[in-house]
């Protein structure tokens, strides 16, 4: 930051589309060798001005600085021409083609004409070393992880010599220890002097990483903070307009019968021996790094992944749950992960989405009530407040957080009395991830039996009566709400006998 | 990291093993047909009918390698066979018209004819924004419409057939019939073109992932445009050799044909959905389905069961294929993103 000229410094930016204001006068500066975070709820706008930054939208009126000379971009490549580079949520890789050519795509180096192969390796093997990462650039990119993925989306951007480097949202699929290479790899690109613009939702990573924030709300701009000398607290304030006081809303609610018993339940090479109760009103916490085999455990007592061993209880009865509908019909919900994909249809409408499980109670004599569907879909959009224009938008329309509320909508309208939640605010906003957090608080109290598999601890401490930790296909330890500590969690989660690795140390065995 | 490294390079040796073993399958699938065969008609392992395949195939080859570039982009052209149909009636009339028209001259005059029609599909594709399977289903009827209003009805005889002109795909002054000899070409051509020119990894690009593709600056548009050109201009050449090698052009040539470019593609392991697809297995695809037709003549299958046991060979290639596609994205580790 020594550097008194920004990389890149934007002013009085206005966008709009058809008549609604993305963006309303605003304004941010990066210095080289400095990550900026940008921060905001969905819909803050923050989308729209990393496209005004790349080229793939223009402004509607205001100044882009590049080392304080204006310019325009007509294009996404002519902002990649100047040093302008991005990473977006969603890798967009060639997964036919090997990571050497998913570098120099659109431009392999040529030798008379030829596409050379070989000075295309060794480029490719540069820059990874450069990076400090062991990757076999014949290696095709449908192969790799995301984490991997990204990593060839950086050696992309440095390929074209990026002084600027923007990442949406790129921790939000990856695992504790792919978190840390990343920030490895920012903090080595911030060494040697790149800007790096750093968006994400999770604002402990925020303090790790970022030397700067800038706030973003319903497309304006609300300030600029020094990372170092701003408090949880007042970020939150700056994006919502509100205080929100209580993060992570749930209140004790009486513990009630029991309603899941699981013994020793197995499915070999996803989880071995796995054994809990879980009671009306209580919201237990499923803990543990992606890839132990929790959203394995849900998938089997959903009956999407079939079981070797063990047995599973349900209100106290032994049951064999070989399908869905099955579990459906035994009073269980499933909200998965992959909302995209497995838990709506994207193009779609909301009411149907919503009822779609439950459409068979709107058939009489054969036929499907439209109305009557519709009606009870309206309400049900209403109960989670899911903001959209009417309840016949498709849901690919919808922001994240308002997908993830029609999910749970659709869900909630089975009535389920056994809730599995898999990972449920996933890359949702703040203010969403409070109105999810206050309803799952709700079905709670309601006596709704939850199962919640979260990887943000504080998720876990704050919502869960109970919190279980997985480790490589086995529950490795088990906490009360009040014994509980971020500490004690990764150290069960991590490794069982060494002793636990501090968090944000990595694990790079 | 040291173990992620190790593991993934293990997982690529293995899924290299098997990736040659993809094409390796219709190879075997290919030999255990041919040693079956033999078995039973043993005129079928002859230098001769070998020969005989191979002039089978030669034309199919050449337009599937064009389907198989428009098919990488996630594109199809079901209008090859009227293309060929329309370029063989139009080129052997105008021989006919004009016998001065030398070979060379009728085989360019095709495949400018064939690049001109197939670039008409590129427009209504590309600026028209029609998906390619409507777009090349409309053209499919609308070339073979226009092959019945260019000739009348009337088709063009072996007799009135300039002799230079019917053996320009027969004669082998070069030890094997031209005709071997295009397609060879064509698939050498195509080769290098698809792995050592940026338009044609460009293609791949397109297919593999086309907003990527738009956002690496890739001139996505152009390519696609570009692939039904290719094609159009691939089926004028087949089209010239077609007219040569069975001297005669008639309204009904090449009818259905468009079928068997697809088959060759997705039995020689070209994805569908786009991305990936190889010259070699093409060639093998093809090789395959002359093989299959070849042998059930030979075995003296009837007619009436002849297509169904050459659709029943396609699919059981394909279902092997997708099988071990699967079992393949299994042990890499990434069948639910794939």
């Amino acid at each position: 930051m020594d550097n008194s000229t920004p990389v890149i410094r934007m002013e009085h930016i206005h966008k709009s589309f058809g008549g609604v204001h993305a963006l309303n006068d605003v304004q941010i500066s990066v210095y080289a060798g400095e990550v900026h975070a940008l921060l905001g709820e969905n819909g803050a706008g923050k989308s729209t001005l990393i496209k005004t930054m790349t080229g793939v939208y223009q402004p509607d009126s205001g100044e882009i600085y590049l080392y304080g000379e204006p310019v325009r971009f007509s294009g996404p490549r002519e902002a990649q021409q100047q040093g302008i580079g991005a990473i977006y949520q969603e890798p967009s890789l060639f997964p036919d083609l090997d990571i050497a050519e998913n570098i120099v795509a659109g431009r392999q180096p040529t030798r008379a004409g030829r596409v050379d192969w070989r000075a295309m390796y060794r480029e490719a093997e540069e820059l990874l070393g450069q990076l400090g990462v062991d990757l076999n650039p014949h290696t095709k990119a449908r192969n790799l992880s995301v984490a991997q993925q990204q990593t060839v989306e950086i050696a992309r951007a440095l390929s074209l010599n990026a002084k600027l480097l923007i990442m949406d949202e790129p921790t939000s699929s990856l695992t504790l220890t792919e978190v840390e290479e990343l920030f490895r790899i920012i903090r080595q690109l911030r060494a040697s002097g790149t800007a790096i613009i750093f968006i994400s939702h999770r604002l402990e990573e925020l303090f790790q990483v970022a030397d700067r924030v800038t706030i973003l709300r319903d497309g304006q701009y609300v300030g600029t903070r020094e990372m170092s000398g701003v408090k949880t607290e007042e970020l939150i304030e700056m994006m919502v307009g509100r205080q929100v006081n209580e993060l992570f809303p749930k209140e004790v609610a009486p513990r009630g019968e029991l309603r899941l018993q699981v013994q020793n339940l197995s499915a070999p090479g996803k989880f071995e021996d796995v054994s809990f109760e879980l009671r009306a009103g209580e919201i237990l916490g499923l803990a543990g790094l992606i890839g132990a085999g929790r959203t394995d455990v849900a998938r089997a007592l959903f009956g999407i992944l079939p079981v070797k061993s063990g047995s599973i209880f349900v209100d106290g009865r032994p049951v064999t749950i070989g399908s869905p509908q099955q579990a459906m019909d035994l009073g269980m919900g499933f909200v998965p992960e992959d909302r995209q994909h497995h838990g709506l249809v994207l193009p779609m409408s909301i009411a149907t989405n919503i009822t779609l499980p439950i459409l068979p109670h709107f058939v009489k004599f054969g036929w499907l009530q439209d109305r009557q569907a519709k009606q009870a879909a309206a309400a049900a959009a209403r109960r989670l407040e899911v903001k959209c224009s009417s309840i016949d938008q498709k849901a690919k329309e919808l922001s994240g957080g308002n997908q993830q509320k029609v999910v749970l909508a659709k869900w909630l309208e089975t009535n389920p009395r056994i809730l599995i939640l898999d990972e449920p605010t996933r890359g949702i906003d703040v203010g969403t991830k409070a109105a999810v957090h206050q309803l799952m608080s709700d079905l709670a109290n309601e006596g709704v039996a939850i199962l919640m598999i979260s990887s943000e601890l504080p998720e876990i401490l704050g919502m869960s009566d109970r919190i279980l930790v997985m480790r490589e296909g086995r529950i490795t330890g088990e906490f009360l709400r009040g014994e509980a500590t971020q500490e004690k969690i990764m150290a069960a989660a991590v490794a069982a006998k060494r002793t636990p690795a501090p968090i944000g140390a990595g694990n790079e065995s | 990291m040291n173990a992620t490294a190790s593991g993934e390079s293990e997982s690529r040796s293995l899924f290299l093993t098997l990736v040659r073993f993809r094409e390796l399958s219709i190879l075997i699938f290919i030999l255990l047909l041919i040693v079956a065969v033999a078995i039973k008609a043993p005129a079928f392992l002859t230098a001769e009918n070998f020969l005989i395949i191979l002039l089978n195939i030669s034309i199919l080859v050449i337009v599937a390698l064009g389907q198989m570039m428009v098919i990488i982009t996630r594109g199809i052209d079901l209008s090859v066979s009227s293309m060929v149909g329309l370029v063989a009636m139009m080129v052997s009339f105008t021989v006919v018209a004009f016998p001065a028209v030398s070979p060379p001259l009728a085989i360019l005059l095709g495949m400018f004819l064939g690049a001109i029609l197939g670039s008409f599909n590129g427009v209504i594709i590309t600026a028209g924004k029609v998906p390619p399977i409507i777009a090349t289903l409309g053209t499919l009827s609308i070339y073979r419409g226009m092959v019945f209003l260019y000739s009348g009805g009337t088709w063009i005889n072996s007799f009135e057939m300039p002799d230079s002109y019917r053996a320009l795909a027969k004669a082998a002054p070069l030890g094997a019939p031209n005709i071997i000899l295009f397609a060879v070409t064509v698939a050498l051509l195509v080769f290098l073109f698809l792995n050592y020119t940026r338009p044609g990894r460009d293609i791949y690009a397109v297919g593999s992932n086309p907003e990527a593709a738009n956002v690496a600056g890739i001139p996505v548009q152009r390519t696609i445009f570009m692939v039904y050109v290719i094609s159009g201009l691939l089926s004028g050449l087949a089209a010239v050799l077609w007219a040569s090698r069975f001297e005669s052009a008639q309204t009904n040539t090449a009818l259905g044909f468009e079928l068997q470019t697809v088959a060759a593609c997705v039995v020689g392991g070209v994805n569908i959905f786009g991305g990936s697809g190889t010259v070699m297995g093409v060639i093998l695809g093809a090789f395959l389905l002359g093989t299959i037709e070849n042998a059930l003549i030979l075995v003296r299958i009837s007619p009436f069961w002849q297509l169904a046991a050459q659709g029943l060979l396609i699919l059981i290639a394909v279902i092997v294929d997708s099988a071990i596609r699967r079992r393949l994205e299994q042990l890499s580790g990434t069948g639910e993103t794939a």
